[in-house]
């Protein structure tokens, strides 16, 4: 969308509790069935069912303005009308495969507050008319799928899941599933090929989930805070949801901030707090008493900024960040680096994770993301080469064709390939000087 | 599609390639859509008979408002599309992609079998950057890698590009190769306990674009530029799968498929790629053989010609059988008929040992083709195993079953190869196929029925369209009779045709030349003699013995001289016991074949045959189409063709066939055989893809045909993409509705009268089934390194319940006893099995043929442990 985007009143530097309130503020028991439901877990399930409305949850999400947390930031409410009715039978998936370096915001919900997903859950299946759902979960999150496990043994013995809920007639099975340490199993059409029993891949779009899913049948797929946040639209209303945040950036999101700051951790914002605020506000400044030197706003993929006041004054919504300054606000996480750091060991870490974390479907990605991690690694360790930067470049845009540009192109399957030509264009950016001088320096093999 | 305008009945989008609007099918890929408009888009892991995969990049074009590049091989075509395919941007991105695909790569060319035909190097000379700038260090894996006994895989050459895995997955539905690890980790391998054992693994070392995966017989046994290729037709089974034939140095060194949209989408099943292996065996035949010693072929003519002529003039024309002649060319089996029927006048003649289906039958029921089978109504499978007995004709339906949603009904008690795939399993125990056809056939016309019968009724009238009936012998244990009354019952319904099932390479072809009890030239009985009479001087006045019954008359000393014509019937007939003494007892065996087997040892004069790749003519194939088959190197030793070796003995008994040419031969045939009128050598020739010259309805049709010829209407030369446009006959004019009086006689099969009385069976004997397997015991198999490794030993299978009913452990050696034989065999219960049934492969040694006496209706056998 290129519509014109208002300045957005400045926020207050605060939190804001709303999907995260019941686990911040019960953090030893939230995830227990007697702590949650006493503390109203399971109400607005029970409303729904007692309205047995679906246009009345459609219209307040949609009123809501909410958009998906997992990092497309599509709008739920508009995902739900592109559903086809072909009379196939319609499934939920919520994607819990938080895979990527630094993202840990869903964890918090997963392992915190199972009993407010499983309640989104329910919600949305009925809203679609599905009758089975299937939470997807990084495999490594063993404490999470216990929670998690648990938590729907609680909500089916006291009547909240499975067949002819409530005596509403209403019937669906949650299935909890344990991914196998792929971050491409986050990306929604490889979820569902790792559903489905195959090696995870994404497939090729259109035609897309929602039209032809899982088990080739229409698929929602959420991500665990945007169906986490379902029930309190509906508690809070639509509108009032929609009054906070900025824009159509409304509500609130989970930040995961990490890295050089003195008090790192997932944080509840409401949209249109500016990034300083954020990092030496809510996040407590640069550790150490050091400078600021760069920060990913939106996760490994997106590209990065640096201590400028033009940088640190944007405010932290969705279209305006992109508009402007050519990132976004990816899957929620701020990665924070002081003075100290290199940027191309960054990269390079960086690099080398996507490289490894590839699916090896499509051509570029596979072989352009190893030799980028290949030439990094020289170039962070000392053996750097003159022209390795304009390298560097050359083998992004065989990835990503307009490398400096965001939202990127790319000439691949899904968008993992051109993740880690984000920071090469950021090095191009912002320390081109830099990197030429260490390569200089160092010693050729 | 939201519009309430009327609909346009325009069934094509107009989409603008590089400036030219063509025409094409909404939904085909813009890639097809190009190469068919001239535009080549460059690709790697696109394949026209597969589902795409979109992940090689290599044809990422540009297309008007979408953003990127996307690629066309993913891209359905649109009404109003206008795409690009040599824009800079595109020409970058080619350039980015084969760097990439350089990256990792090992260029190995020079030590690559692949090297001078390898798409990777094509494509990177026509669209590829000239040069790399890859400094860092390549992956690297151990270099080749076995897959299974007969591909071998280098994953360092790999491009990842899933051509293989697909293949295996969605066309040959053996799935036992995949991608492992990640990112450029990512490679292709088989489960370490599970090689990639595979019917069609060949075909993965055919597709990929790469040296990556290579069959042991042919690496390093040549560099692509020193081979000589001819275009020919596989001869292995009735198929008679494209293919393009190699060799070097005058030995055939690969066998590659075509694409034949007809017969076999450019597959070919193992045995028919390797099975060549067999034509350059140490154990040929290569001297002419008179009483186990080297002879002249005068010699060896003589005597061959002598023994036949004593046995005319002292016991009769009746007293000389001619059993065999479904592995030559249809010029052989003509020549063979001729000397049979024609110049020794005896018509004890049968190309079929007694394992397939009465001949009227098979020549006298419709046809369907290949083709018809991928829009049928509903398939019917009255037939053994395809996968076993007929690869890619399995191939074919397993795609119509799966991709193309045609239902399969299925008589089969026994578990095959497309047993998942099965809509309707009718089940039907040995002998009981007629009945059950019954039972169905008068469900289709609105008796009423239930379960099985009523659902495959019902969903054979759901669907318009041919219902194509695929017919065999399912079962070597039991006489064909039971086949037969299925058939007249099948033959009632409507819409309805049949397509044969019988497995020797040219058993079709040599029918239809006359190799068959009853029948002359060009599907005609002999009442039908007024073809033939210009050209024979002899012609039999009445039906003369199949197989079985010479077998039996032989035993009864009543034939005098046997002629084999690449047969051996002690192993290849049902019942051993029967054929064994019946070739014992007669005073004079003559044997023309490649390979020494039980029968050749037991004949007075063996001759030296050529065998495939050493000798040209044509072929018909299983739906009828006639093909070629070509020479591509010269006959081992003295090796002759089977249709000369019968001129020289014709010759030698005072009748000159004046035939100097195969092409003459075929002129001959197609002049005296009422059904091929009209066709001529010429046409076959030019014929690409084979033609199935349509059934002449009046004699006066076939008058004219032979007057003005067939025109061929289709594309011809040597290419090795994908055919388009079948091959289609026309005739140039035929009179409208001739004149009916003049009905034609072409073999009407009436649909016979044969009931089967199932004798009852006790509680402790099981029914046997005798099954055919792919890796048999004949000499292709025997004879052909790759494949003779392959083999299995078979293994008695049961129905798991049966095992524990006569307690008996599953594993384990058991005695197996039927009225005809006995010995010691392993046992091993099988998923899918009607219990009560027992199920052994024919072969040598314990094998199946071993136990079935053929004068059964069916055979029964019994379990023992042994103690
Ligand atoms: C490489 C890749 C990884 C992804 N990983 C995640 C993930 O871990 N969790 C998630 O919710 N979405 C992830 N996504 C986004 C999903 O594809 C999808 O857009 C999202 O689950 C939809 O849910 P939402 O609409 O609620 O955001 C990933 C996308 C890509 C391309
Ligand atoms: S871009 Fe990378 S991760 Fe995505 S499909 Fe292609 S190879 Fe797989
Ligand atoms: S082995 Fe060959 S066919 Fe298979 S993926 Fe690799 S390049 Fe493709
Ligand atoms: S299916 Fe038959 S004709 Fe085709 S390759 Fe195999 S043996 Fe040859
Ligand atoms: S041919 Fe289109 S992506 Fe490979």
């Amino acid at each position: 969308m290129s519509e014109a985007v208002e300045t957005p009143a400045r926020k207050e530097v605060r939190e804001t509790l709303i999907v995260s309130r019941r686990v911040r503020e019960f953090p030893d028991d939230a995830h227990t069935f007697e702590r949650a439901t006493s503390d109203g877990a399971y109400e607005i399930w029970k409303e729904v069912l007692r309205r047995a409305d679906v246009q009345w949850i459609h219209d307040e999400v949609k009123a809501s303005g909410l958009r998906g947390r997992g990092g497309a930031n599509f709008p739920t409410a508009i995902k739900w009308e592109s559903l086809p009715d072909n009379g196939l039978p319609r499934h939920l998936v919520i994607n819990g495969d938080e895979g990527e370096p630094s993202t840990f915001k869903d964890r918090l919900l997963i392992e915190g507050d199972p009993h407010a997903l499983i309640e989104g859950v329910c919600i949305e299946a009925y809203r679609i008319g599905s009758h089975r759902a299937f939470i997807y979960l990084r495999g490594e999150f063993a404490l999470g799928a216990d929670r998690i496990e648990q938590a729907v043994h609680d909500a089916r013995a006291a009547g909240y899941v499975g067949s002819n809920i409530l005596g509403s007639g209403f019937d669906v099975e949650i299935v909890v599933h344990r991914g196998a340490g792929a971050y491409i199993c986050g990306e929604e059409s490889a979820l569902i090929e790792s559903l489905e029993g195959k090696r995870g891949m994404p497939r090729i779009k259109p035609p897309l989930p929602i039209h032809v899913g899982l088990y080739s049948e229409p698929t929602v797929v959420n991500n665990v805070e945007t169906v986490c946040t379902i029930p309190h639209i509906l508690k809070m209303g639509g509108a009032q949801y929609a009054n906070l945040g900025v824009n159509r950036s409304t509500g609130t999101r989970l930040a995961a901030i990490s890295g050089h700051v003195n008090n790192p951790g997932v944080y509840e914002l409401e949209f249109g707090m500016t990034l300083r605020d954020i990092i030496f506000g809510i996040a407590g400044g640069i550790r150490g008493d050091k400078q600021l030197k760069f920060f990913l706003p939106g996760g490994a993929s997106f590209q990065w900024l640096i201590a400028s006041d033009e940088h640190l004054d944007q405010v932290y919504d969705i279209d305006d960040i992109s508009a402007k300054l050519g990132t976004t606000l990816g899957s929620g996480a701020i990665m924070v680096y002081d003075e100290d750091t290199d940027p191309l060991l960054v990269a390079w870490r960086l690099a080398k994770f996507y490289a490894h974390e590839s699916c090896g479907k499509c051509t570029p990605c596979r072989e352009g993301s190893g030799w980028l991690e290949k030439v990094l690694y020289r170039m962070s360790h000392g053996q750097g080469r003159p022209n390795d930067m304009d390298a560097l470049l050359d083998i992004s845009a065989g990835i990503s064709p307009d490398v400096m540009k965001a939202p990127f192109t790319q000439t691949t399957i899904c968008p993992l390939g051109p993740s880690p030509v984000s920071a090469i264009a950021s090095l191009q950016k912002y320390f081109r000087a830099e990197v030429e001088a260490a390569c200089a320096a160092g010693v050729p093999a | 599609m939201t519009t309430t305008e009327p609909q346009s009945t325009k069934t094509t989008v107009s989409v603008t390639i590089d400036g030219n609007t063509v025409e094409a099918i909404p939904g085909e890929m813009l890639i097809k859509v190009a190469q068919e408009n001239g535009v080549y888009i460059p690709r790697f892991c696109w394949h026209e008979r597969m589902k795409p995969v979109g992940m090689c990049r290599m044809c990422l074009v540009e297309v008007d408002g979408i953003r990127g590049l996307p690629p066309a091989c993913t891209m359905p075509v649109a009404e109003g599309m206008v795409c690009h395919t040599e824009t800079p941007a595109v020409k970058q991105a080619q350039d980015d992609i084969l760097e990439f695909l350089l990256v990792n790569h090992p260029l190995d060319c020079p030590v690559c079998d692949r090297g001078g035909e390898c798409p990777l190097q094509d494509t990177t000379l026509a669209f590829g950057p000239g040069e790399s700038r890859f400094v860092e260090e390549k992956r690297h894996f151990e270099k080749p890698i076995p897959i299974s006994n007969v591909v071998l895989l280098d994953r360092e050459r790999c491009i990842q590009c899933a051509r293989c895995t697909r293949f295996a997955d969605e066309i040959a539905g053996d799935p036992l190769i995949s991608f492992v690890d990640r990112g450029g980790h990512t490679q292709v391998l088989n489960h370490p306990n599970h090689p990639f054992a595979s019917y069609f693994s060949g075909n993965v070392v055919q597709i990929c674009p790469v040296g990556a995966l290579t069959a042991k017989p042919y690496r390093f046994r040549a560099r692509p530029w020193d081979l000589a290729t001819v275009e020919t037709s596989c001869t292995q089974c009735s198929v008679q799968c494209r293919g393009a034939l190699q060799s070097s140095s005058n030995r055939l060194v690969r066998l590659l498929g075509i694409d034949s949209n007809a017969v076999n989408h450019g597959w070919l099943c193992d045995k028919g790629r390797y099975g060549f292996e067999y034509v350059h065996s140490d154990d040929r035949i290569r001297e002419p053989l008179l009483n186990g010693a080297i002879a002249s072929w005068p010699q060896a003519l003589d005597a061959a010609a002598d023994a036949l002529r004593s046995a005319r003039d002292l016991h009769g024309a009746e007293s000389i059988g001619f059993i065999g002649g479904a592995r030559g060319t249809n010029e052989d089996a003509y020549a063979w008929s001729r000397l049979a029927k024609g110049v020794l006048g005896t018509d004890n003649v049968d190309a079929q040992l007694g394992d397939g289906l009465p001949a009227e039958l098979i020549l006298g029921v419709e046809r369907a083709s290949i083709a018809e089978c991928d829009s049928a109504a509903a398939i019917v499978l009255l037939a053994p195993d395809l996968k076993e007995a007929l690869p890619v004709l399995h191939l074919r339906l397993r795609r119509a079953a799966l991709d193309l949603r045609v239902p399969l009904i299925d008589f089969s008690c026994a578990p095959h190869g497309l047993s998942s795939e099965v809509t309707h399993a009718l089940a039907a125990a040995p002998g009981e196929q007629g009945a059950r056809a019954e039972q169905l056939v008068a469900a289709v016309n609105g008796a009423s029925s239930d379960g099985v019968i009523a659902a495959a009724a019902a969903t054979m009238k759901a669907r318009a369209g041919t219902i194509v009936v695929v017919l065999g012998r399912a079962n070597l244990a039991e006489r064909s009779d039971a086949t037969v009354q299925a058939v007249a019952a099948l033959a009632q319904l409507p819409n309805v045709k049949f397509l044969s099932a019988l497995r020797r390479g040219n058993v079709h072809g040599a029918l239809e030349a006359g190799l068959a009890p009853g029948i002359l030239p060009g599907r005609v009985t002999i009442e039908y003699r007024d073809a033939v009479a210009a050209k024979w001087s002899a012609i039999p006045e009445a039906p003369g013995l199949d197989t079985e019954a010479m077998l039996r008359a032989a035993l009864e000393g009543k034939i005098k001289a046997l002629v084999l014509i690449g047969a051996d019937p002690i192993a290849d007939f049902p019942d051993r016991a029967l054929a064994e003494a019946a070739v014992r007892a007669v005073p004079t065996v003559i044997a023309i074949d490649g390979f020494h087997n039980e029968s050749t040892q037991r004949a007075k004069v063996v001759l030296p045959a050529t065998m495939f790749g050493e000798k040209s003519g044509t072929i018909t194939n299983l739906e009828g189409r006639i093909q070629r088959v070509n020479q591509k190197v010269s006959p081992d030793g003295l090796a002759m063709d089977d249709w000369r070796i019968a001129s020289e003995l014709a010759f030698r008994l005072g009748h000159d066939f004046d035939l100097e040419t195969v092409d003459e031969v075929t002129n001959e045939l197609v002049s005296v055989a009422p059904a091929l009128a009209g066709g001529s050598a010429q046409l076959f020739r030019s014929a690409r893809d084979g033609v199935r010259i349509p059934v002449a309805q009046h004699h006066a049709e076939v008058q004219l045909r032979k007057g003005l010829g067939l025109t061929l209407d289709g594309p011809d030369g040597v290419s090795w993409e994908p055919i388009k446009v079948e091959a289609e006959i026309t005739v140039e004019s035929v009179p409208e509705n001739g004149n009916t009086q003049d009905a034609f006689a072409l073999l009407r099969w009436d649909g016979g009268s044969v009931r089967v009385d199932l004798p009852g069976r006790d509680a402790y004997a099981l029914r046997l089934i005798g099954s055919v397997s792919l890796y048999d015991h004949g000499s292709a198999v025997s004879e052909s390194p790759s494949l003779v490794g392959l083999r299995t030993v078979p293994k008695l299978l049961v129905a798991a319940a049966d095992l524990q009913r006569l307690g008996v452990p599953n594993g384990t050696e058991v005695h197996v006893a039927s009225a005809n034989g006995a010995f010691n065999i392993v046992v091993q219960a099988i998923k899918g099995l009607q219990p009560g049934v027992a199920q052994l492969a024919a072969g040598s040694g314990n094998a199946a043929n071993a136990l079935i006496d053929a004068a059964a209706v069916v055979n029964d056998v019994r379990v023992e442990t042994i103690r």
